[in-house]
């Protein structure tokens, strides 16, 4: 039978055997790697600092943890995590068989560790190959989910713009107003109507309608705040919403800009271009505030009237309009 | 059936050929979908189609293209972790062989749910070894064998792979290794992981 020594030499490459004064007399042979030198004939303990279950001063209270898995260090490799049975040796030493646990993964990237720097009945090759599969496995799972969410966020930024003239859509506006509803903010809407759009759709061709639609929205997205939802609710109907501006001089100065800078000639393809605006405004009133869509039925009826009352004007909304449509007292022309 | 299969046939038909013969292949199969993804899972019944449509458009037996794609999955760089995987399983091209019956089974661990047909390994006589694999997908044997020859060169050895046909329900392919330092070996450190992952 060979000696316990020879034995331990064979089978573990990471184990310590101190002697009864203390110091190191035999270390296995993945020693060597890691930067520590061969710390056969040192103190153990100046080698090593053991972190848990207790701090042992002396050889004695080492022997006492005999069975106990301990958590200690190299003093040299003070990030290093180890962890260890101790055995008592039965005469007056200890062997302490030692391995990296978890920390095998930083330990054989910093110290290049092979597969014969551990025991062959180790599982570590197994947990590495593990690690590496995972990260791989990992990689192409976030590379899935990135372009998911790529296509995600393309398709609802579709989903809410209006293709022409890349203002937002119907759909926006209802999520945009059922936001304001649940709010506490206040807000005007206005609606907006293109006026002879018409007659140049049918008389200069859907290109040159497309055209001014186009000019439109620069013209709104340059006379209106960053906060503001511009929408293009169908045909030449535009929608506004301006969270937190009620104040009418503001929004009367809003609206005539709008109607001045649309109604300018523009020539379009060779053509002059002639159209102008309607616009309806409505203001939210505190307590009712949470209902955005009768708002936004004031502002079309105060655009109605707008119409009514000769085009190219904008007209705030009052209590004598009635609330929709069908209620709208006409004055008599 | 396991998108990463489908996406490896993907991968290497484009960077092989260009991606116009996929374009072409996934038109010929008549699929709904014209492009795999590795984290999805996909009727196994697209398989079969696309290496037909590969084969006719590329104009190669269906089992040249899977032996290409073996070795492909090996040597190209976007898939150096596949060949760092391999390398896990041993020292030499020997050990390699004689870890292939693990191979399923260490595939399950990377990457549930990738089936792969079970491997068995034997060594009749000295450096003569006879590798067993059943199950589907079929032809997955083919792959194998470009697998490992390409193996073979990693590891500096000169070993001769054969397709034997199907014996018996399972593929069979005989291995025979002449000279295991052939040529330089191109190295495997545990250590290197970090550097494989950003490829």
């Amino acid at each position: 039978m060979m000696s316990v020594t020879d034995l331990l030499m064979a089978i573990r490459p990471l184990h310590v055997c101190i002697g009864p004064t203390g110091h190191i007399t035999q270390v296995g042979k993945s020693f060597c790697k890691l930067g520590v030198g061969n710390p056969t004939g040192a103190r153990f303990l100046e080698v090593f600092e053991i972190m848990r279950p207790t701090k042992p001063a002396s050889m004695s209270e080492l022997r006492g943890l005999a069975g106990q898995v301990l958590r200690l260090r190299l003093r040299a490799e003070p990030g290093l995590g180890l962890r260890g049975l101790v055995v008592d040796d039965q005469a007056q030493g200890a062997i302490l068989d030692l391995s990296f646990g978890i920390a095998v993964v930083d330990a054989v990237q910093r110290f290049g560790l092979t597969a014969r720097d551990f025991a062959s009945s180790d599982l570590v090759m197994e947990l590495l190959f593990l690690q590496e599969a995972k990260s791989s496995a990992m990689a192409a799972s976030f590379s899935l989910n990135a372009r998911l969410n790529g296509a995600r966020l393309a398709a609802e930024t579709d989903a809410l713009t209006d293709g022409l003239t890349g203002l937002h859509n119907r759909r926006a506006l209802d999520g945009a107003l059922s936001r304001l509803g649940k709010s506490d903010t206040e807000y005007a809407i206005l609606q907006m109507d293109l006026d002879r759009f018409k007659q140049v759709n049918d008389t200069l061709g859907h290109g040159v309608g497309d055209t001014v639609l186009k000019r439109v929205a620069s013209i709104l997205r340059s006379q209106t705040r960053q906060d503001d939802l511009l929408v293009r609710a169908g045909g030449d109907e535009f929608v506004i919403v301006c969270p937190g501006l009620t104040d009418h001089l503001r929004l009367t100065s809003l609206a005539a800009g709008l109607i001045r800078d649309i109604s300018e000639p523009a020539k379009i393809d060779g053509q002059d271009v002639t159209i102008g605006a309607s616009i309806g405004i409505a203001v939210s009133i505190k307590a009712e505030r949470g209902d955005p869509a009768s708002c936004v039925s004031r502002a079309d009826v105060a655009l109605y009237a707008a119409k009514r009352s000769g085009r190219g004007q904008h007209v705030f909304w009052s209590a004598d309009m009635g609330d929709t449509l069908a209620e709208l007292v006409l004055p008599v022309p | 059936m396991h998108g990463l299969i489908f996406r490896t046939l993907e991968a290497f038909i484009s960077d092989a050929f260009g991606r116009d013969h996929w374009t072409l292949a996934v038109a010929l199969a008549d699929l709904p979908v014209t492009s795999f993804e590795a984290m999805l899972q996909y009727d196994a019944t697209y398989f079969p189609k696309l290496l037909a449509a590969c084969a006719q458009d590329l104009e190669r037996a269906p089992s040249v293209i899977l032996e290409d794609l073996g070795a492909y999955l090996i040597t190209h760089q976007n898939h150096a972790s596949v060949r760092r995987l391999m390398r896990f399983g041993g020292d030499t091209f020997s050990e390699l062989l004689h870890s292939l019956d693990d191979l399923p089974g260490r595939t399950r661990l990377a990457v549930s749910g990738l089936e792969l047909p079970q491997v068995h390994v034997r060594q009749p006589i000295p450096q003569h070894f006879t590798i067993h694999c059943s199950g589907t997908p079929t032809g997955f044997g083919h792959v194998l064998v470009g697998l490992l020859r390409a193996m073979s060169d990693d590891y500096g050895t000169l070993a001769v792979l054969d397709h034997c046909g199907v014996r018996d329900g399972a593929e069979v392919i005989e291995v025979q290794v002449i000279e295991t330092a052939f040529a330089d070996d191109r190295g495997f450190s545990l250590a290197d992981s970090a550097l494989a992952h950003s490829a």
